[in-house]
């Protein structure tokens, strides 16, 4: 899960109010945040002094198929989120209608399903050869009129339907921010009530719904393994069959820069749809939207519809993967649980390796920024936790470019002084697995650890050391208490992130070192559906657990 | 009448030796000086209170007797010992000073009594409980011992604040801006009961504040500051009604300036002519008188000389806004068991006793 941002600008952090004089850049969070963002430094480089030849050879043959797929998906996957989100997320906002409280909730499960497993699901089921058309050929004798699922449009339903919760859970926080008052100010001002949700509310939740809208289409843009299956490529799948394919390693860098160009228009657009209006929000005590019973037949309809949202875009793959697995399961040659047990294994190691290293980062760097307190290390701070907005082929080629020269130098520099070299000590290990998730999840861990500074306040220090807390006392009372919690909840997110993360995992992993996700995508790349049933369910449940860890944050805000 | 030449004394401690002692102490961040060459002494069991302006210094010198900032230059002393000088420096955790923040910064993670007995960590299990108990029958928090501070509310956490800052016995207390944080009625209240706790404690108390009724209210002495220095220090009666400096009379309530010429030893103004009574001749000719609104007494006469312009009714008094021929302006503050209505026409009388005479210019 992507880390939902806060839509209000952070207060400035003043932790030196009253300030010691070093308000220089900080060295550890300075070195942090160019080591976060070397990648897409690397990957920008190669964009910026373009290889006339690869590019002339890519605009022959994949470029145009590519950009025209990409900006297609992008443009779909966002008016289909926006669309199911927005409004899903006024309908629970502003009415009451039955099984409510209980719908808002089912209408993030969607969330847990990554959308290459989402994918897999629906070629499968809705495929010429699946259960679906099967089941209806008898009756017709012509499937022509079966819309074909491997197409664009295709892809862009699959994914719209796990994409839209982003942009439906900040529609949601946004809309509910909002005082009841000023729309009751608005219909006293004589506007009717559709007037006012056009002019007073939508405006008002913009910078929420863009920053939901660019999450879901940053998703989007990362995925390769969905628009593969349904054989719609775009340009992060362009990179990984550039680099699998042709193993040039130079052009499928030069593809990652236009790749990593279009992440940086989206986030700029986004920027752009925040605008730099500072909406100050009702105050803790206002009330919000009073939501309008809706009478009757209307109720039901709109507790059908949210029903028929969870049933399509959860129940339908969960269901599908649960009937594949306990029908194959028995069937698997001796042994497969084994294997089973070692993606497993081979997965945790890495997600815990990644939490780790992202929550310790995450506390290095903002404990780091606060105490500098300045505007130069908050820009840092930005800085170094934008690589959500990166797809992960763009971090991965970012990575293994300076990686492999490193390798390579050590190799011949060893060769040269001992007579053999030591094989690839970096790019075969998973350093740069480990190093590209804390890239590309930093933000996810960083918001977790930082929100949990802020109740460090300068005052909470002053008072314990005034009651005679010396520094170790201090911490361990007083500092590792507040902010343990935080890192904690940082930590199983990105955790969850990393079982789920394929791209990366896909590009950098150490030879036969599989996942649970990369072993997903290769069995449905293939298309037996059995073998990748039981992994896919282990990741979806994985992807539950932010979700109940939104619902408990929200409970406790209500 | 008193003539004031606007340099403050440095007016050391009344009772005794000063307990709590900044000498000649500065601050500077970046190139601002947030404290300048400040000079005073603070008795011991005294209720001392530090007022001003936002950012005149007084929570930096409040931070600087903490421990919290270190002096630039000067040196600070508490109980005889110097806590920080050029070359001495003792850290916050040993001075024994309990603070009180205006945001109180309890420890969110901890119970009532968990907080009030953090600073407890010398003595015996049984010895700190009974001092938590003490405490909380003290600040009327018995029974809510094991709440969190987010089920308080606020009243409730300033009293937490106060306990766990007074569990340890603490030399001096520091109080900054406790009670800012409240409303008007439980301000009032806790305010009565914190002055009502810190003198049973025998408590050596140091208040910052800018509301300088509150600042009245509850100290023995009180110190003005603005820009980081020193206006006056005196009992809140001699700030009241002796003000050192303009700055003084205008912050600490309502005044009205008006313009005299001093002849013989005595002050013309538009109010008449009042004796100088403390024997000084301020050489000048052009002086400012100060009248506060209730030492203006007037009666309604209909060949006054001045008219009611303006009558705002404050509940127990009335404020008047009078008008002289000439346009000039004075308050006077009455009871509000009558009420003169705007527009009648009112002869003035000052008492003499109160005013005081700034030099012009």
């Amino acid at each position: 899960m992507r880390p939902l941002p806060t839509i209000l600008p952070k207060r400035f952090p003043a932790f030196n109010r009253h300030g010691q004089s070093w308000r220089s850049l900080p060295v550890l969070p300075l070195l942090l945040a160019l080591l976060v963002v070397l990648p897409v430094l690397v990957v920008a480089s190669s964009i910026l002094t373009p290889d006339r030849e690869i590019w002339l050879h890519l605009a022959g043959t994949l470029l145009p198929e590519l950009t025209r797929n990409t900006l297609l998906l992008l443009v779909g996957v966002g008016v289909g989120t926006l669309l199911l989100g927005v409004s899903l997320a006024w309908l629970v906002t502003a009415y009451h209608f039955p099984g409510r409280r209980v719908l808002e909730w089912l209408l993030v499960l969607p969330m847990a399903v990554p959308t290459y497993v989402q994918g897999f699901v629906y070629m499968a089921t809705f495929d010429f050869a699946g259960p679906v058309q099967a089941a209806l050929r008898p009756f017709f004798r012509n499937m022509a009129w079966f819309p074909e699922i491997r197409s664009g449009a295709g892809v862009i339903l699959v994914m719209t339907l796990v994409l839209y919760p982003y942009v439906y859970l900040l529609a949601r926080a946004g809309f509910r921010e909002q005082s009841g008052v000023l729309l009751e100010a608005a219909r006293v001002m004589g506007h009717s009530p559709a007037a006012v949700f056009l002019r007073v509310i939508l405006p008002l939740a913009r910078p929420s719904i863009a920053a939901g809208a660019a999450l879901a289409v940053m998703e989007a843009l990362a995925d390769f393994a969905t628009v593969r299956f349904f054989n719609f490529p775009t340009l992060s799948d362009g990179v990984i069959r550039v680099w699998y394919g042709m193993m040039n390693l130079r052009a499928a860098s030069e593809l990652a820069g236009l790749l990593a160009l279009v992440a940086l228009v989206i986030l700029l657009l986004e920027h752009a749809l925040r605008g730099r209006t500072r909406y100050y929000q009702a105050g803790g005590k206002a009330l919000g939207i009073v939501p309008v019973t809706l009478p009757g037949k209307q109720g039901w309809l709109a507790s059908a519809a949210c029903l028929l949202v969870v049933a399509v875009a959860f129940c339908l793959p969960v269901g599908q993967l649960l009937s594949w697995t306990m029908k194959e399961l028995p069937n698997q040659p001796a042994g497969t649980l084994n294997v089973y047990a070692q993606l497993s294994r081979n997965s945790i190691v890495l997600s815990v390796l990644g939490a780790l290293f992202a929550t310790v980062t995450a506390l290095l760097l903002a404990s780091g920024i606060r105490l500098a307190s300045s505007r130069a290390a908050f820009i840092l701070a930005k800085l170094a936790t934008s690589g959500y907005a990166m797809p992960g082929a763009v971090i991965a080629v970012g990575i293994i470019v300076p990686l492999s020269a490193i390798d390579h130098a050590l190799n011949d520099f060893l060769a040269a002084w001992r007579g053999s070299g030591v094989g690839l000590l970096l790019t075969g290990s998973m350093v740069g697995l480990v190093y590209a998730y804390v890239v590309r999840f930093l933000s996810v861990s960083y918001s977790s650890v930082d929100s949990s500074l802020e109740k460090i306040t300068p005052n909470v220090t002053a008072a314990a050391r005034l009651l005679g807390a010396g520094p170790w006392r201090l911490l361990w009372r007083i500092h590792f208490p507040l902010v343990a919690p935080g890192m904690l909840a940082g930590a199983i997110l990105v955790f969850v992130d990393v079982m789920k993360e394929l791209p990366i995992t896909m590009m950098l992993r150490p030879f036969g070192h599989d996942t649970l996700a990369v072993w997903v995508w290769q069995m449905a790349a293939e298309s037996v559906w059995g073998g990748a049933s039981l992994p896919a369910l282990v990741i979806v449940l994985a992807g539950l657990v932010p979700v109940f860890f939104l619902m408990r944050v929200d409970a406790r805000k209500m | 009448m008193f003539f004031m030449s606007g340099t403050p004394a440095a007016c050391p401690a009344e009772n005794g030796p000063a307990f709590v002692r900044l000498d000649n102490v500065s601050k500077y961040f970046a190139s601002a000086r947030a404290v300048s060459r400040l000079t005073v002494g603070i008795g011991q069991g005294e209720f001392f209170s530090l007022l001003g302006p936002s950012g005149c210094g007084k929570t930096t010198t409040l931070r600087l007797i903490a421990g919290l900032e270190r002096p630039d230059e000067g040196a600070v002393s508490i109980g005889g010992e110097v806590v920080a000088a050029a070359d001495t420096w003792v850290s916050p955790e040993k001075r024994g000073i309990g603070i009180v923040f205006q945001d109180y910064a309890l420890f969110p993670h901890m119970t009532v009594a968990q907080n009030v007995a953090f600073g407890l960590k010398g003595c015996g299990r049984e010895q700190s409980l009974a001092r938590v108990e003490e405490l909380l029958e003290l600040t009327g928090l018995a029974g809510l011992a094991g709440r969190y501070p987010h089920e308080l509310s606020g009243g409730q956490r300033q009293r937490v604040a106060l306990a766990r800052s007074l569990a340890p016995r603490p030399r001096v207390i520091l109080l900054d801006e406790p009670f800012s944080n409240l409303d008007a009625d439980l301000r009032e209240e806790l305010r009565r009961e914190t002055k009502r706790i810190l003198k049973e404690q025998g408590a050596t108390t140091i208040l910052v504040t800018h509301d300088q009724e509150e600042a009245f209210s509850l100290s023995d002495r009180v110190g003005v500051l603005q820009n980081g220095t020193l206006e006056q220090l005196g009992t809140p009666a001699e700030i009241y009604h002796r003000p050192l400096s303009r700055f003084v009379a205008d912050f600490v309530g309502k005044a009205d300036f008006v313009d005299g010429t001093v002849e013989d030893g005595t002050v013309r103004s538009a109010f008449g002519t009042f004796p100088l009574d403390n024997g000084t001749d301020p050489g000048t000719r052009q002086v400012e008188l100060m009248v506060r609104p209730d030492d203006v007494g007037f009666v309604p006469d209909a060949s006054g000389q001045a008219v009611v312009t303006e009558a705002r009714f404050l509940g127990a008094s009335v404020l008047y806004q009078l008008q002289f021929a000439d346009g000039r302006t004075i308050h006077a503050i009455r009871p509000s068991a009558e009420v003169t209505s705007v527009g009648s026409r009112v002869s003035v009388s000052v008492d003499a006793s109160h005013i005081v005479v700034f030099p012009k210019g």
